[in-house]
C-alpha cells in the first residue's frame, strides 16, 4: 500500500513538474470561465428580477456554477496526456514496471485534483473582483473546492478510461462535447432549478454536477445547510471512485488489444 | 539446454551469475495469440535462453518478434501456451517477471517534458530504488550513456542517438536479469548503430546479463547473438548458434558469372557440364547467364568447376566463392530473403500485426 502510494506521488510529480515548465498553459484553460463570468454573467444581469431568483446578484450566482464547469472542461481533457504517453511509448514502459494500474491513475487523478484546487481559486478570485460575494465563509469555500475536486475526479477518470479503451485523440474530445455543457444545463449552473421544466428538475436531483453545484452554492448564502452539503460530498465521493475503479479497469482492455 | 552457447562462459572471480544455473532465464512453450481480424501473430511459438546469454529472434516484421516480445514482458497475454521470465510465469507472477526484466521497446519511449535525469530518477524510483542508492546509479547510468553534459536538458532537444540512449538507460536502471531489446537500432543511422551494437555486447559480457534481442537485420543477429532463432509468421523454424546454423547449410556458395553475347545460357548444357564433377555440386541454379551452386569445399570445388565449364565451351567471366551468410539459412527456411520482408514491401506473405 505504501508502495502504492509513494507511486502516486512520484507520478503525480512528473505531471506537476511538466505543468511548472508550461505554467502559461493555465491560461489556457481560464479563458472559458473569464467568458462565461465577464460577458454571460453581464448578459443574464437582468434575470434576479424574476419571480423565484433567489436574493442574491447574478455573477454571486453564476460563480459556484463556473467554477463546477471551469473543473469539468479542464479534467475531462485528461485523457489527452493518456494519449501522448501511450504514443510515445511512455505508457508501455510504465506498465512493465511493477507499478500497480491504481498507481498510474492515482497520480493522474492526484495532478488533476491540484489543478482544480488551482483554478477554483483563480475562478473565485475572478468572481470576486466582479462583485460576488460569499458569506458563506472559508469553510463553505473549501467545501466547494472539496466537491469539485472529487467531480473533477470523476471527469478525469472517465476521460483516462476512454482514452486507454479507445486511444484516440477524438474520443477524449467527445467526452467533453457530448457531457460537459449538457450535463451543466441539466443543472442548476446557470439558473436556479425552480425556473426550469419539471423534468429537467428530476433529472438534476441525481445529476452529481448539480449535487457540486449544490455544495457550491451553500457558499454564497449566510447560513450554509451543513448536511446538506456532507451527503452531496459523499455522493460524489462515491462517483468519483467508481470511475477511478473503472479507469484502472481499462488498462485490462488496453492489455487485451496489444 | 543451459550449455548451449560456448565461447562465452564467465570467468571465475567476474561477478557474473553462474552459468550452472540450471534454470533457463526465458523458457517459452507452444504460446498461440490471434489479433482481431484473424490476425494469427504467434502459431505454437517454443524456444528456451540460457542465463547469460544474448538471444536473437530473428525475422521481417509480421513475423510476431513483436509480439513474443509484449507476452514475455506481461504487456499483452497469450491465447494459450506458457512463459516464464527469470524464473517467473508471466501469467501468474506479473509483478515477479517485471520487477527482473528490463524492456526497451522499438521506439525510444521517454518522457520529452522531463529531463534526462528526471526521466531515469522515475523510473528508478517505480523500481523502489531510493536515496543514495538511486542517485549514484543514475549517474553511473549517465556517465556510461554518454548523457552527463545533457543530463539537466529537456529530452525534447536531445537527438534521436541521445534519445535512444537514454532510453537503454532507463531500460537498466534496476538492474534486470533479463534485458529485452525490441528491434534496438531499428531507425538509427549507421554510426549510432555501431555505437549501440558495442553497448549491446559490453552489455551481454561485463553483466552476465540476458538479452534477448529481436532484429530483422541479419548482420545484428550474426554480430551480436550467440544464439539465433529464425522466426516465420509465429513460429520458429529454425535455431541454433549463427555458426551451426550456417554450417547446417553445408558448404559454401558458388556464383559463376559466364561470357557472351546470348541473354541466357541453356540449363541443361551446364547441367551436363557440371554432372559427374568431384566434389559434387548441389542446388545448382541458373538464371539467365548467372549459375549459382552449392559445394561442400568451396576452394577445392571451384577450380574443377571452372575447367568443366571451360571443357563444355562455357567462357567464365566472374566468379565469387562466399562461405554461407544467415541470408541463405533464412532463404532456406523461409523460401524467401530477408531483405524482400522490409517494411516497405509488401510481399504476398506478409502479415502486419497491430502494433
Amino acid at each position: 500500500m505504501t508502495a502504492v502510494l509513494t507511486n502516486s506521488g512520484q507520478l503525480a510529480t512528473r505531471r506537476v513538474r511538466a505543468f511548472l515548465r508550461q505554467p502559461w498553459f493555465i491560461a489556457v484553460t481560464l479563458v472559458q470561465p473569464m467568458i462565461w463570468l465577464l460577458l454571460f454573467g453581464q448578459l443574464f444581469k437582468g434575470i434576479t428580477t424574476m419571480p423565484g431568483f433567489p436574493d442574491v446578484t447574478y455573477i454571486a450566482f453564476l460563480t459556484p456554477g463556473v467554477v463546477v464547469m471551469t473543473a469539468m472542461f479542464s479534467n475531462g481533457w485528461s485523457g489527452m496526456s493518456v494519449i501522448t504517453d501511450l504514443d510515445r511509448g511512455v505508457m508501455d514502459r510504465f506498465l512493465v514496471t511493477p507499478v500497480r494500474r491504481g498507481s498510474l491513475i492515482a497520480g493522474d487523478l492526484a495532478y488533476q485534483g491540484l489543478t482544480t484546487v488551482l483554478q477554483t481559486i483563480i475562478v473565485l478570485a475572478i468572481g470576486w473582483i466582479a462583485g460576488a460575494r460569499f458569506p458563506g465563509g472559508p469553510a463553505s469555500l473549501l467545501a466547494l473546492t472539496v466537491a469539485v475536486v472529487l467531480l473533477g475526479t470523476a471527469f478525469a477518470a472517465l476521460s483516462n478510461a476512454i482514452a486507454l479503451t479507445v486511444r484516440q485523440e477524438e474520443s477524449v474530445i467527445g467526452v467533453n462535447q457530448f457531457m460537459v455543457l449538457p450535463l451543466a444545463f441539466l443543472s442548476s449552473t446557470l439558473l436556479p432549478l425552480s425556473l426550469a421544466p419539471t423534468w429537467i428538475q428530476h433529472i438534476a436531483r441525481w445529476n452529481p454536477v448539480n449535487w457540486a453545484v449544490e455544495v457550491g452554492r451553500q457558499s454564497i448564502v449566510a447560513s450554509p445547510d451543513w448536511s446538506g452539503i456532507g451527503l452531496r460530498l459523499l455522493g460524489l465521493a462515491a462517483v468519483a471512485l467508481l470511475t477511478a475503479w473503472w479507469s484502472t479497469r481499462a488498462f485490462r482492455s488496453y492489455q487485451r488489444s496489444v | 539446454m543451459p550449455a548451449s552457447t560456448s565461447s562465452s562462459g564467465p570467468a571465475p572471480g567476474t561477478t557474473q551469475r553462474p552459468s550452472s544455473d540450471p534454470r533457463p532465464a526465458i523458457d517459452v512453450h507452444d504460446l498461440d495469440k490471434t489479433y482481431p481480424g484473424d490476425i494469427h501473430a504467434l502459431r505454437g511459438l517454443t524456444f528456451t535462453v540460457a542465463p547469460g546469454t544474448v538471444f536473437a529472434l530473428l525475422g521481417p516484421n509480421g513475423a510476431g518478434k513483436s509480439t513474443t516480445v509484449k507476452v514475455l514482458t506481461t504487456l499483452s497475454r497469450a491465447d494459450s501456451g506458457t512463459a516464464t521470465v527469470a524464473g517467473c510465469d508471466v501469467v501468474r507472477d506479473p509483478i515477479g517477471v517485471r520487477r527482473r526484466i528490463g524492456v526497451v521497446g522499438q521506439r525510444a519511449a521517454v518522457d520529452l517534458e522531463a529531463t534526462g535525469t528526471e526521466n531515469l530518477r522515475l523510473q528508478g524510483e517505480l523500481y523502489g530504488l531510493r536515496r543514495n542508492a538511486l542517485r549514484q546509479r543514475v549517474t553511473e547510468l549517465l556517465d556510461r550513456f554518454g548523457l552527463t553534459d545533457a543530463a539537466g536538458r529537456v529530452t525534447r532537444t536531445y537527438s534521436g542517438g541521445m534519445q535512444r540512449r537514454l532510453d537503454v538507460a532507463m531500460g537498466l536502471v534496476h538492474r534486470p536479469e533479463v534485458l529485452f531489446l525490441d528491434e534496438p537500432t531499428t531507425g538509427l543511422d549507421p554510426e549510432s548503430r555501431a555505437g549501440m551494437w558495442d553497448e549491446i555486447g559490453r552489455l551481454a559480457g561485463d553483466e552476465g546479463l540476458t538479452v534477448l534481442l529481436t532484429t530483422h537485420y541479419l548482420e545484428e543477429a550474426d554480430r551480436l547473438a550467440g544464439h539465433v532463432a529464425i522466426v516465420d509468421q509465429g513460429r520458429i523454424v529454425a535455431e541454433g548458434t549463427p555458426d551451426a546454423l550456417k554450417a547446417d547449410l553445408r558448404g559454401d556458395a558458388i556464383h559463376v558469372e559466364l561470357a557472351g553475347s546470348t541473354a541466357s545460357v541453356a540449363v541443361d548444357d551446364v547441367t551436363a557440364a557440371l554432372a559427374g564433377i568431384e566434389p559434387a555440386v548441389r542446388e545448382l541454379v541458373v538464371s539467365g547467364r548467372s549459375i549459382r551452386a552449392r559445394v561442400d569445399s568451396g576452394a577445392a570445388a571451384l577450380p574443377s568447376v571452372l575447367a568443366a565449364l571451360e571443357r563444355s565451351g562455357l567462357t567464365v567471366a566472374t566468379a565469387t566463392l562466399a562461405r554461407p551468410s544467415l541470408d541463405d539459412v533464412y532463404l532456406r527456411h523461409t523460401g524467401r530473403a530477408l531483405h524482400d520482408s522490409s517494411p516497405d514491401a509488401s510481399g504476398p506473405s506478409r502479415e502486419e500485426v497491430a502494433a
